[in-house]
């Protein structure tokens, strides 16, 4: 297995905090191996905490591998399961973002994420946009979320100086605008979407078709939303299908910030700033101009319409 | 009705609970489906490699059900060390279905072979054998104008135990959704020779060689596993809760897990937007 070190940000700032550092856990789960996959999770969340990261971010069913097909329901956790007791209790030091299969009450199998810090899960989001067509198939095994939702993030070890609001959106939830749109309205400063996309679509210059399609997307939620938007691929293979990592921080002007991460392992680490996102949104005000109450007006009326 | 009663409504020879099967109503859906998936890729025929044993005994009596004596084309492909009495009841089982039976010799092509390879173990030489076999039914595919009928039952899929590209190898498998003990059921059945029916279990690649013996367990046992298993989806915990013992589900599970290779096509490394059998999946029988 292939030890992932931390790739440091820039030297810490000193005085009041209005940023923190993020770790991208670009890793490859072994397909179907909760127990290796868990204890993988435990290695890169204490490396990113000494590295000094304020938040680790782990790829889409980063504690199960993708294409799970009949596994599905054997690395099924709950949130009373072991295994989230143990990722939760690793949170104390640094907030981790993991994604799992999440099995509820009335046995539904849902691709989740899961936010965790100070010992406990402090938010889950459940993918809506289950992807059934093309190489997809997660429909056929997984029931779909309902909801987006903003929160605060702990992230205690930075101290900031006012709470970090954040929605997480998961891979095809990324490719529904409204998503972002839902979360950009319910004010937040990062989107953090965790993803497992296959790399495909050679031929259109020395970059996956994949590859570019996020780029744009990426880059243009967080400059038209003008929020942070955090993306964190996985990498590695499964029965022939690869996935192309690429992992980035877009900044709120759309930037990317640093590089992002090749097709191999790592975890490089990002500095985000409140105070980038605060000259953004002074130089672009989309969000303060934003006339949500046109779009509630006319999505009465569509509706309306689409009923008759 | 309750599966007790239906398990009671079958014959003695039949396997109780849970495996048991309506054998007229299986027979048809075997037959139909023989009758059906040969003659519509444009052939009449069927090629069935005749070990001596039940499997390939009544995958012969499908086809010739589905297609009728005149059109199955049943091969026997003895090697210098099988046991006589495989070609014996392999002449037995061919001559009762009303078959006419080819026998192709494959002692010179494996010996020739291994000459070569004079320190193969018996594992690389049955596998040779299977292979071989496989070669020639193909060969006669074409020359006798019939599809590849295969033998493989569903326990030996799930455990693996079979040879890939050998006799894993074939254009059609009637029998690999019904487990062992639904074989012999289905056997007796239609009135197979005794002989085939009950003699132990064996692939016949080396001399005294027995199913049983190789892989540890009898059918009868781990056919119920693999039910509640596969079929039945149940946990470790539930199996330990019916009395299994849980190394042997352990086993069982890494066999069935470890094999999986055998069962799927080769991985295809995806670069396209459209990769074959995974987003260009057109059926098999596409226009047919």
């Amino acid at each position: 297995m292939v030890k992932i070190e931390p790739t440091p940000a820039v030297a810490p700032e000193t005085g009041p905090r209005s940023d923190i550092v993020v770790a991208l856990a670009q890793m490859a789960p072994r397909l179907g191996d909760l127990g290796a996959n868990v204890a993988r999770h435990l290695e890169l969340i204490s490396a990113a905490a000494a590295g000094g990261a304020d938040l680790v971010v782990f790829p889409e069913l980063s504690l199960t591998g993708y294409f799970l097909k009949d596994l599905v329901t054997e690395t099924a956790l709950r949130l009373d399961s072991p295994e989230v007791h143990a990722l939760a209790e690793a949170s104390r030091g640094v907030d981790a973002v993991v994604g799992c299969i999440l099995e509820s009450d009335d046995h539904r199998f849902h691709n989740a994420v899961l936010y965790l810090s100070g010992g406990a899960v402090v938010h889950l989001h459940r993918k809506v946009y289950l992807p059934t067509y093309g190489l997809f198939d997660e429909a056929r095994d997984l029931a779909p979320g309902n909801r987006f939702r903003a929160f605060e993030a702990p992230l205690s070890s930075a101290a900031p100086r006012r709470p970090w609001r954040v929605g997480v959106l998961i891979c095809e939830d990324l490719w529904h605008p409204s998503s972002a749109y839902l979360l950009a309205r319910a004010g937040v400063d990062l989107i953090i979407c965790p993803s497992a996309s296959p790399g495909r679509g050679v031929g259109q210059g020395s970059e996956l078709g994949t590859a570019q399609s996020y780029d744009v997307i990426t880059r243009t939620y967080a400059q038209l939303f003008t929020t942070y938007v955090v993306y964190c691929n996985r990498v590695g293979y499964e029965d022939g299908i690869n996935f192309w990592g690429g992992s980035r921080v877009v900044d709120p002007e759309g930037h990317l910030v640093g590089e992002p991460a090749g097709r191999d392992e790592a975890m490089p680490l990002h500095r985000l700033d409140l105070a980038a996102l605060r000259r953004a949104r002074i130089a672009n005000p989309m969000l303060r101009d934003e006339r949500h109450d046109i779009v509630d007006a006319e999505c009465r009326r569509l509706h309306r319409h689409e009923r008759e | 009705m309750s599966v007790s009663e239906t398990a009671a409504g079958l014959s003695a020879a039949a396997p109780g609970g849970a495996l048991a099967v309506d054998c007229d109503l299986v027979t048809e859906i075997l037959t139909g489906f023989v009758r059906e998936e040969v003659r519509k890729v444009g052939f009449e025929r069927g090629v069935v490699g005749l070990s001596g044993g039940v499997d390939s005994a009544l995958t012969l009596a499908v086809v010739c059900r589905a297609l009728g004596p005149e059109n199955a084309v049943p091969v026997i492909m003895p090697y210098r060390a099988s046991s006589p009495a495989s070609e014996r009841d392999a002449r037995l089982v061919a001559a009762q279905l009303g078959t006419v039976p080819l026998v192709v010799d494959i002692s010179p092509q494996i010996d020739a072979y291994f000459d070569r390879e004079p320190d193969a173990d018996r594992n690389r030489r049955g596998n040779k054998m299977a292979r071989e076999r496989m070669s020639i039914l193909y060969d006669l595919s074409l020359a006798r104008a019939g599809l590849v009928i295969g033998t493989s039952n569903k326990t030996e899929l799930l455990l693996g135990y079979g040879t890939i590209h050998g006799d894993m190898a074939h254009a059609l498998n009637p029998l690999g959704d019904l487990y062992k003990t639904q074989i012999f059921a289905l056997a007796r059945h239609l009135g197979l020779p005794a002989a085939v029916i009950e003699k132990a279990p064996s692939a016949d690649l080396w001399e005294g060689q027995s199913d049983e013996d190789e892989l540890g367990f009898e059918y009868a046992v781990v056919d119920q596993l693999l039910h509640q298993m596969i079929d039945e989806r149940r946990t470790r915990a539930e199996l330990h809760g019916l009395g299994y013992d849980d190394a042997f589900v352990k086993q069982i599970h890494r066999r069935v897990r470890d094999s999986q290779y055998k069962r799927r096509p080769p991985l295809i490394a995806k670069v396209s937007n459209r990769t074959i059998d995974r987003d260009f999946r057109y059926p098999r029988d596409w226009g047919r």
